[in-house]
Parts: structure tokens; sequence; C-alpha cells
């Protein structure tokens, strides 16, 4: 855990002003690193850190996943002009809440000849895998789990690792359109992962490093998506669409699709089972948002134009979480809107997209930001 | 080279239409006037349901207690599910003549399916659709109900 902490600061007080830390969780991490160090020795400091990193995900999880059902449907509704969830709790903000408790009381039906094992471990793997991305997102200065070297790597890496729960939960199930759903959503994966990383390698190419703070830090003078021009709004676009494939989200939930597969790979789940891959999918689109966000919009960076100084201090004082927090619901908005805009594509449609068109389009454009980045005709 | 324009032009055509598409869902996003769901129960006093609503067949009668039903018999013949039954009576008028009138224009609402044709086929529209929607009674007796009012007569100048 946080390595460069570990060079502590003894003092056994927070450094600057409480209202402060809002701007910069750095002074508020050490403090906490240094009164655990102060309190017992470096084994349990690290284990007692893991634990509250933990629980704060959790906790973090769960909210951002209720929030995201909610705002899902209250969304969709108003694209249909419709009202949305409007009868528990003031604009029915309780509904998600109400939703969770009937699943958690559902009952766990056990499938006959199920593969009883990989049945159950299915969800967990889906689950655990949108856990190990979240860990190394940057939310806000100072405020960041863990900062890997390949950081984008690594969160693209382990988002994907969700399929293998998809499959495992299509296989065991049993059941013919569970199975279906599985094999589309591994076809849908193997080809969208590419375009995700290209479009991904765009901007890294720019940046010049795959650690996700040295990507924020260099998007100071102005995000990525302006100082690329056109490349990088190709490559947001891009990112776009082939994360939404890559969570079987949108017009790409071909995995789940309700007209002809029932529901898909977790047809056979109820109760919490099934709840996890509804939570894990909407998850999974909170990171890929808050990926997009991070890359091509600058994460936790406020709004800078390069040279205008007074512009940018202003900027400066809404905090850094809020601006992330922003991006992130911006991201999630522009999916959930061609979500409920466009019809479910074909398998073969979903596949010709892919390889005749975002990969070759992905290709050249790598090649585009190369040569301009070796020119310096970048901002 | 004719195929890369062509190619190109795809992908440029298709994105306008996606565009196009999203232009739609996203203007009602932003105007929620565009609503068209009613918080029934709750804003039950104040609900004014449209003009092509097929509530319930009624018999609209003008501030004199006159219909224009001349009891024909032409909604009973037309109705598929023998919901309307016409009761008519020979009644004779002041210069002597003996002339058909409705007793009783009895409707079975709990057999209606609101196909219109009563209210359609009628010669001298006697008949209309009112915007009332709760049907809901305890005893299925209620639903029998007789659509000209007690001491009602038709309108002068119907034939």
């Amino acid at each position: 855990m946080l390595p460069e902490i570990v060079a502590l600061n003894t003092s056994s007080s927070l450094s600057v002003p409480w209202w402060k830390v809002v701007y910069d969780f750095l002074p508020l991490t050490q403090w906490i690193d240094s009164s655990l160090h102060n309190a017992m020795s470096p084994f349990w400091t690290t284990v007692t850190e893991m634990l509250i990193i933990g629980v704060l995900i959790l906790l973090f999880y769960a909210l951002v996943g209720l929030f995201l059902v909610y705002a899902e449907r209250k969304v969709c509704a108003f694209m249909q002009n419709r009202l949305g969830p409007n009868r528990v709790g003031p604009f029915g903000i309780f509904q998600t809440i109400a939703d969770l408790f009937k699943l958690l009381f559902k009952e766990l039906v056990p499938i006959k000849n199920a593969d009883g094992f990989l049945f159950n471990l299915a969800p967990f793997i889906v689950i655990i895998a949108s856990f190990m991305a979240i860990a190394a997102i940057p939310f806000a200065k100072g405020l960041h789990a863990i900062d890997l070297n390949i950081g984008v790597l690594y969160v693209i890496a382990v988002s994907a690792m969700g399929v293998i729960g998809v499959l495992l939960a299509g296989w065991s199930s049993n059941n013919k359109y569970s199975l279906i759903g599985a094999m589309r959503s591994g076809a849908q994966i193997v080809s969208y992962e590419l375009s995700v990383g290209l479009a991904i390698i765009t901007i890294v190419i720019m940046a010049g490093s795959m650690q996700l703070s040295v990507i924020v830090e260099a998007q100071r003078d102005g995000w990525f998506i302006f100082k690329g021009h056109i490349p990088a709004f190709i490559a947001f676009i891009i990112f776009l669409i082939s994360s939404t494939a890559e969570t079987n989200r949108g017009p790409f939930d071909l995995a789940e699709a309700e007209s002809e597969l029932t529901a898909g790979y977790h047809t056979e789940y109820s109760g919490i089972k099934f709840a996890f891959f509804f939570l894990a999918e909407y998850i999974n689109m909170f990171i890929v948002a808050s990926i997009a966000a991070t890359v091509f919009l600058g994460g936790w960076m406020p709004f800078h134009v390069g040279p205008w100084e007074g512009f940018n201090h202003i900027m400066d004082f809404i905090p850094p979480f809020i601006w992330y927090i922003g991006k992130t619901f911006f991201v999630i908005f522009l999916m959930m809107w061609f979500k409920w805009t466009f019809p479910r594509l074909r398998i073969d449609q979903l596949l010709t997209l892919e390889w005749k068109y975002l990969l070759p389009i992905n290709l050249v454009n790598v090649l585009i930001m190369a040569f301009i980045v070796l020119m310096g005709w970048h901002f | 080279m004719r195929s890369i324009i062509n190619y190109l032009k795809e992908i440029i055509l298709g994105v306008w239409s996606l565009l196009k598409g999203m232009k739609v869902t996203g203007s009602y996003f932003f105007r929620p006037s565009t609503i068209v769901t009613q918080k029934y129960p709750s804003n039950r006093k104040d609900l004014v349901m449209f003009e092509r609503f097929k509530g319930e067949v009624v018999m609209p009668h003008n501030e004199k207690n006159e219909h224009k039903c001349t009891g024909c018999g032409i909604c009973e013949l037309n109705c598929p599910n023998g919901t309307i039954e016409v009761i008519s009576k020979t009644i004779i008028t002041e210069d002597g003549k003996k002339k058909r009138a409705i007793d009783k224009h009895i409707y079975r609402l709990g057999m209606c399916t609101f196909c219109a044709l009563c209210v359609k086929t009628c010669p001298s529209n006697a008949l209309a659709f009112s915007q009332k929607f709760e049907h809901a009674v305890f005893n299925r007796a209620h639903l029998i109900k007789t659509l000209n009012k007690p001491g009602s007569q038709l309108m002068k100048g119907v034939e």
C-alpha cells in the first residue's frame, strides 16, 4: 500500500486545515498512516490500511451500484416520456433500496443437474473482477488506493476478467439460453477488447505513460480530448462504443437479450446471486466510465486552459472529487443515452462493426496520433 | 478507390443517422414537459382524459331533459355482444299520430368491448362516449345501466 507514504511524517496531527483535505487527500492519508505506524507494527499497519480501504471501497461500491440503478431507470424513463420510479420516497429515490431488500429475501433456487461449485462461484468472479479494477482508479488528488505504473493495462486486464464469470455462469447453469448468452458474451469480449486497448493506446502515446496518476498530471494544462484534437476525439468515441460492448450493455447486450434468450447467462440465478450480476454490470459501467473520464477528460483534474491563469485558478476552487464524479457521470449519461436510443445489434452486425469498422479506424487513428506526437502538433 | 470512398461514406452516413436518433431521445430527456405518464390516484381530482378516450357509452341529454334517440334499434342490431337492448313504446303525439319512442335504452357495461359500432352507426347521433373510466362496482347489477334519464323526451326536430 501507498509506498511513498511510508516515508513518514511523524507529527501526530493533520498538517493542513481540515477543509483543505478536499483539495488534496495526501495529508489525510499520510496522517492516518503515521498514526497507525505509531500505534502498531508495520505488518499490522499494512493489514489495517488494507482493511480500511477494503471497507471504504465496499461502501462506495454499494452506494454507486444503488444510485446507478436508480439513475438508469430515471434516465430511461425520461427518454421514453415516462416518469420512472416515483412511489418510494421523494422522486422514488428509495426504490433501489427496496429492490435490494427484495433480492436479499428471495429464495436461492438450486438447479437440478447444474454444476454446483461453478454455479455458485460465477457471481463472485464477476464481482471480484470489478472490485479489483476499482482499486486502481484515482478518485481525487491523493485518493488513490494503488498507483501501479501500468495502471491502465491493469484496469483493462482485470475488468475483462469478469467475462470468465459470465462464461462459467452460462456453462454451469445447464441451460441452453444461458450457454448461448455466455458464448455470445465471450465472442463479444474477445473482439471488443482489442478496440478498448487500441483506443487507450492512442492516449498512452500522448501521455507517454501507463501510470494513471501521471496521465492525470499530464492533463494539467488541458484535457487529452482537447489536446489531441481529432484523433483523441475519435479514440474517445471508439472507447465509448467498445467499452459499452465490453460491459454487455446498451445496444450490445446480446448476452442477455431478453427477446431471444430469456435473460441470457443469468437466467437460472435468483436472489442475491442475481443481484451480484446486476450490481457488477453497473459497477463495470462505472469503471469504464471512470477510465474514460480519467484518460480522456482529465480524471480529477479541473478544467484548465493552458495560459489562462485566472480562469485556471477559479476552476481549482471546485474540489477534484467533484470534477471526477461529474465527468464520470457525464460519460455514464452518454452510455445510457445510446443504450436507450438504439436497438440491439444482431451477432453478425456486432462482429462486423468491430472487425470491419472500429478496428481499421482505430489502427489508422493510432498511426495518426503517433505521427502528431512525433511532429509535436498537439497542444 | 471507389470502395474506399464508399466505406467512408457508409461510416459518415451511419454516424449521422445514429446522431439523429440520439437527438430525438435527447430532446425528450431535456424537456420533462413531454412526459405523458399520469400520477393517477394522486391527481384524480384534476385528471382530464383526452377527447378520443372511450370510457363508456352515454346518451347526452340537453338541459330540457331531451335526448336524440328515436328508438330505431340500429345500435342494438349492430352490437356484436348483445350489450344494448332498446325497449320501445308507442306514444301519441299532440296531433294525434301514433309514434315510436324509447321506454328504456339498456346498456350492459360488463359486456361492452368499446368497439364504438353503436356510436358510429346511430343515425341521429344519440349516443356518445364519456371520459369516465372508473367502472369498478361491488355488484354486477350496477353495470346494467339505463341510458335515457327518467322522464326524458325526444328532442324536437329529430326524426
